[in-house]
């Protein structure tokens, strides 16, 4: 009798004891923006000897009240840290509290939750111990425990640590879907003067060691089987905004550059937010969101609308984007000679550059055009914001008339004055 | 006046078979009145379709528009599906024209539908049911807008398949028992065992919700609140919202502290050993010497560079040839003699640099008894910049000479324009790279003028690398 108590009671601590790991080592990894769990090689367990899916596109399996999407198990392996990078909540000299998870632990948590639909599959970051190699031999360890002993074929996603030897790098791209390396600051400088202990160099390094194993296992062998695919969803990174004094043009004209020599599947921006215990380096501001939100609408004109960084950036001296307008439409705006457009007849490349048409409204509208004249119901209809499209838009049925070059443009999709909030 | 009935359970089958039917006898679209499920029947009751099943052909987007729509909630949906089929008898490339209302509701339809099995695919929680047993199994109830269940079990199916599960919903309940997906006709709302899991995720909710962006709206247009009483961590969310800001203001006013006592310790550590943490040149070869142990097809051995370990001056060549591989010593075949009589001339003394090779083994293919040089691929040099990047780390050299353009892309980052660059240093993060052509570029010139001309640009490229690493 007294032998179950003591059994119940011993199972009760070790609960009680992963739920306060579960707390230290995911409030320490809610700082990661990247969740993404799409574009990966597709899997599915119907032979019945594994568990998990993956089918294209990702599944965000619930939202925090943040407006963050969880889709993955985002978690540390340990938090605890040797090196002492000022934004960070995990920096040697923070006094947070600390905690570290096994090995078996983590890969519990990731099947258990998954079984109940919880997630998409494990985001593992984690703090610094002993040396890069002992960090992330652990963390690999645990990948290949995931993929070879539990036939776990949902996402994995592991972050990379710069330093580690290629050969963990190398193993740990063969059981992750995704690898990254956050290059953390946008300039080198100012990655200098916040995080001592690492290495522009060495981070821009180790992603081009991803993208060397990344292109080598793309070419097949001379027997002309395929080599196994190192890291199918490709590789990201994530930049901090507001920390230092770099302005959007810096941080985009990096991004662009990271997207071509490395051949990143995302740039993640995250808005520097206030973090338990702050290093006095970095000042305790509301993180700027807005400016997060511009600064990845002008990120997407990039990747998907044929924009450069010189065009976005113009529409002010200072370098940054414009808070109050998307930059789109902010564009636009400076550019007022080239519109009004005529969606039945401009070339692609112009559609794309209209404020309110998005990359599927132009394709629905190349296709309709060939068989009858557009209208401006039609391309509401056919998913255009048709308030901010109008004025640069002309139709058979709608002419925006001197709306296009009228000075008050601006006044109307510019954001009403706000009164300051009482409380 | 004809009446169909579509069942609850197959009803996208059954709709096809039905459409097929009525437009095999050309009924046209009011003459039919479409009912679901056990619905009231209407005042009159209409005569059955007529037997028959002409084959009709339809477009392969309008079937998958179909397979779609049939599971929307509007009982409209299926007479709006049979007058669109009706309409494409005239009008065969109706569907690709988006700014049709009627094509534009159906796809608003379809799009609904998706949207509502994508949020089943998202939003379902399941409970452990404890049963004993060789597979685990697994419940969960579930409330969907529309009647997406079984257009949506097949994924489970593909996605859970080691476990046994079940899915009920007010209308269908989907279960699966040792790999066989079946659909019965919904039942009440079953009484689940607790789950301690449920506890765990709670935790990992809110730990990993930042209370410094909040974001409600954000929140509630992807998860809105219709779904959150079948979710167990959608209970947290109001404390969560309630807490934030207090929690902010404490970060906020929170006074600095003091750094804990192990961190001045580590980081001192961390600060002195990088020297000693790296690896002696005994280790690194003892190291190439066990790789060589073992034969790689197609491939030298490990040739490592030679030269005093306190060298000035790194020149990194591109990699080993024939005869380098088969004596073991870096540039010694005829590129390695070009090099040799070029550095006498611009005054290098050989003994006094470090020579080495960007990548570290000769690369061969057998022609006959020759084994016939191949350049290095993007893997072969990316596997060499460990090696590479060890012996610069030991030399420590004042001034790297990048010989050709495998070198150059190694130390650089970048082979392109490689004539244009030579004679310039480049600042890279294994320090000042000085650029030059590979002496093998000169021995394959043809015209002897252009050899001579290029031989002597060499040896000045030489005796300008020479004179900036030796100079103080």
């Amino acid at each position: 009798m007294i032998g179950q108590r003591a059994e119940q009671y011993k199972n009760i601590m070790a609960r009680l004891d992963l739920t306060r790991k579960l707390a230290i080592l995911s409030d320490a990894a809610r700082y990661d923006a990247s969740c993404a769990s799409s574009g990966t090689s597709r899997r599915d367990s119907r032979d019945g000897k594994g568990l998990g899916s993956t089918e294209g596109s990702g599944i965000c399996h619930a939202y925090a009240p943040d407006g963050r999407c969880i889709s993955l198990l985002k978690i540390l392996m340990t938090n605890f840290c040797i090196y002492d990078c000022a934004y960070c909540v995990n920096r040697v000299s923070s006094n947070v509290p600390r905690a570290r998870f096994t090995v078996d632990e983590v890969v519990t948590l990731t099947l258990e939750f998954y079984r109940r639909n919880y997630i998409e599959g494990l985001f593992l970051s984690s703090g610094i111990i002993r040396s890069p190699d002992a960090t992330m031999a652990d963390m690999v360890e645990i990948a290949r425990r995931l993929r070879v002993e539990e036939n776990f074929r949902g996402y994995i996603h592991l972050k990379t640590i710069p330093d580690a030897a290629p050969e963990l790098i190398e193993e740990a791209g063969l059981h992750a879907d995704r690898l990254s390396i956050n290059v953390e600051l946008p300039t080198d400088a100012s990655v200098r003067a916040y995080a001592p202990e690492k290495d522009p160099g060495t981070i821009r390094k180790a992603m081009g060691e991803v993208r060397g194993h990344r292109e080598a296992r793309k070419e097949p062998s001379f027997s002309g089987k395929r080599p196994p695919k190192f890291a199918p969803a490709g590789q990201s990174t994530q930049m901090i905004v507001g920390a230092d004094g770099a302005t959007d043009a810096t941080i985009l004209g990096n991004a662009t550059r990271l997207y071509g020599d490395y051949r990143l599947k995302r740039v993640y921006y995250s808005a520097f937010s206030p973090i338990p215990d702050a290093s006095a380096k970095l000042p305790l501001v509301q993180p700027p969101l807005v400016r997060e939100h511009r600064l990845y609408q002008a990120d997407w004109l990039l990747r998907f609308y044929g924009f450069r960084v010189e065009e976005i950036t113009a529409a002010r001296t200072d370098g940054n984007l414009d808070l109050d307008l998307d930059p789109k439409l902010a564009w636009a705006l400076e550019n007022r000679h080239l519109f009004p457009v005529d969606p039945q007849r401009a070339e692609r490349e112009m559609l794309l550059r209209v404020p309110g048409f998005g990359t599927k409204t132009v394709n629905r509208i190349l296709t309709t055009r060939r068989h009858r004249t557009l209208r401006y119901d039609d391309l509401a209809r056919m998913g255009a914001a048709m308030k901010k499209a109008a004025p640069f838009v002309t139709l058979r049925d709608w002419t925006p008339g001197a709306l296009t070059d009228s000075a008050a443009l601006r006044a109307r999709f510019a954001p009403k004055p706000q009164q300051l909030q009482l409380l | 006046m004809h009446q169909v009935t579509l069942p609850v359970l197959g009803t996208a089958a059954a709709w096809r078979e039905a459409a097929r039917a009525a437009l095999g006898h050309r009924i046209p679209p009011e003459r039919i009145d479409w009912r679901f499920g056990n619905a009231d029947a209407g005042l009159f009751e209409g005569a059955p379709l007529p037997p028959g099943d002409k084959p009709v052909k339809v477009s392969k987007a309008f079937v998958e528009l179909a397979d779609t729509v049939v599971w929307h909630r509007d009982p409209e949906r299926f007479a709006r599906l049979y007058r669109m089929l009706w309409r494409l008898r005239t009008m065969p490339g109706l569907l690709s024209d988006p700014a049709d209302p009627e094509v534009a509701k159906l796809r608003t339809m379809e799009k609904n539908v998706r949207r509502c099995m994508h949020k089943m695919k998202a939003f379902v929680r399941f409970r452990d049911l404890r049963r004993d047993g060789p597979r685990r199994s697994f419940a969960a109830w579930f409330e969907p807008t529309h009647h997406s269940l079984e257009p949506t079990a097949p994924f489970f199916a593909r996605r859970f398949a080691d476990m046994d599960w079940m899915i009920a919903t007010p209308e269908v309940t989907a279960v699966f028992e040792d790999g066989r997906l079946s659909f019965r006709e919904g039942a009440p709302r079953p009484d689940l065992p607790e789950d301690a899991t449920e506890d765990l995720w709670g935790t990992y909710f809110r730990n990993i919700f930042n209370p410094t962006r909040v974001k409600v709206q954000a929140m509630t247009s992807e998860m809105p609140r219709k779904y959150w009483k079948n979710m167990p961590e959608a209970r947290h969310i109001p404390d969560l919202l309630a807490t934030a800001e207090a929690r902010v203001r404490e970060m906020a006013e929170a006074a600095p502290t003091l750094p804990p006592l192990r961190s001045e310790r580590i980081r001192e550590r961390l600060a002195a050993p990088r020297v000693q943490a790296r690896m002696t040149f005994e280790e690194l070869h003892a190291r190439a010497a066990e790789e060589n142990a073992q034969d790689l097809p197609g491939y030298g051995r490990l040739v490592m560079g030679e030269g005093p370990p306190d060298a000035r001056l790194m020149v990194v060549g591109e990699q080993p040839g024939d005869v380098e591989d088969r004596i073991g010593r870096p540039f010694v075949g005829p590129a390695g003699q070009m090099f040799d009589a070029c550095a006498a001339a611009a005054g290098m003394d050989r003994g006094t640099v470090y020579v080495t090779n960007a990548v570290k083994r000769f690369k061969y293919e057998m022609r006959g008894k020759r084994r016939l040089h191949q350049s290095p691929s993007a893997g072969d040099i990316e596997h060499a910049r460990w090696w590479l990047t060890r012996e610069i780390e030991l030399i420590r050299p004042r001034l790297i000479l990048a010989l050709g353009g495998t070198a150059a892309e190694t130390l650089t980052g970048a082979r392109k324009n490689l004539l244009k660059r030579r004679g310039t240093v480049e600042d890279t993060a294994a320090g000042p790279v000085f650029v030059s052509v590979h002496p093998a570029f000169i021995l394959r010139l043809p015209d002897a003028a252009a050899k001579e001309c290029e031989r002597l640009r060499f040896t000045a490229d030489l005796a300008a690398a020479r004179e900036m690493a030796e100079g103080d």
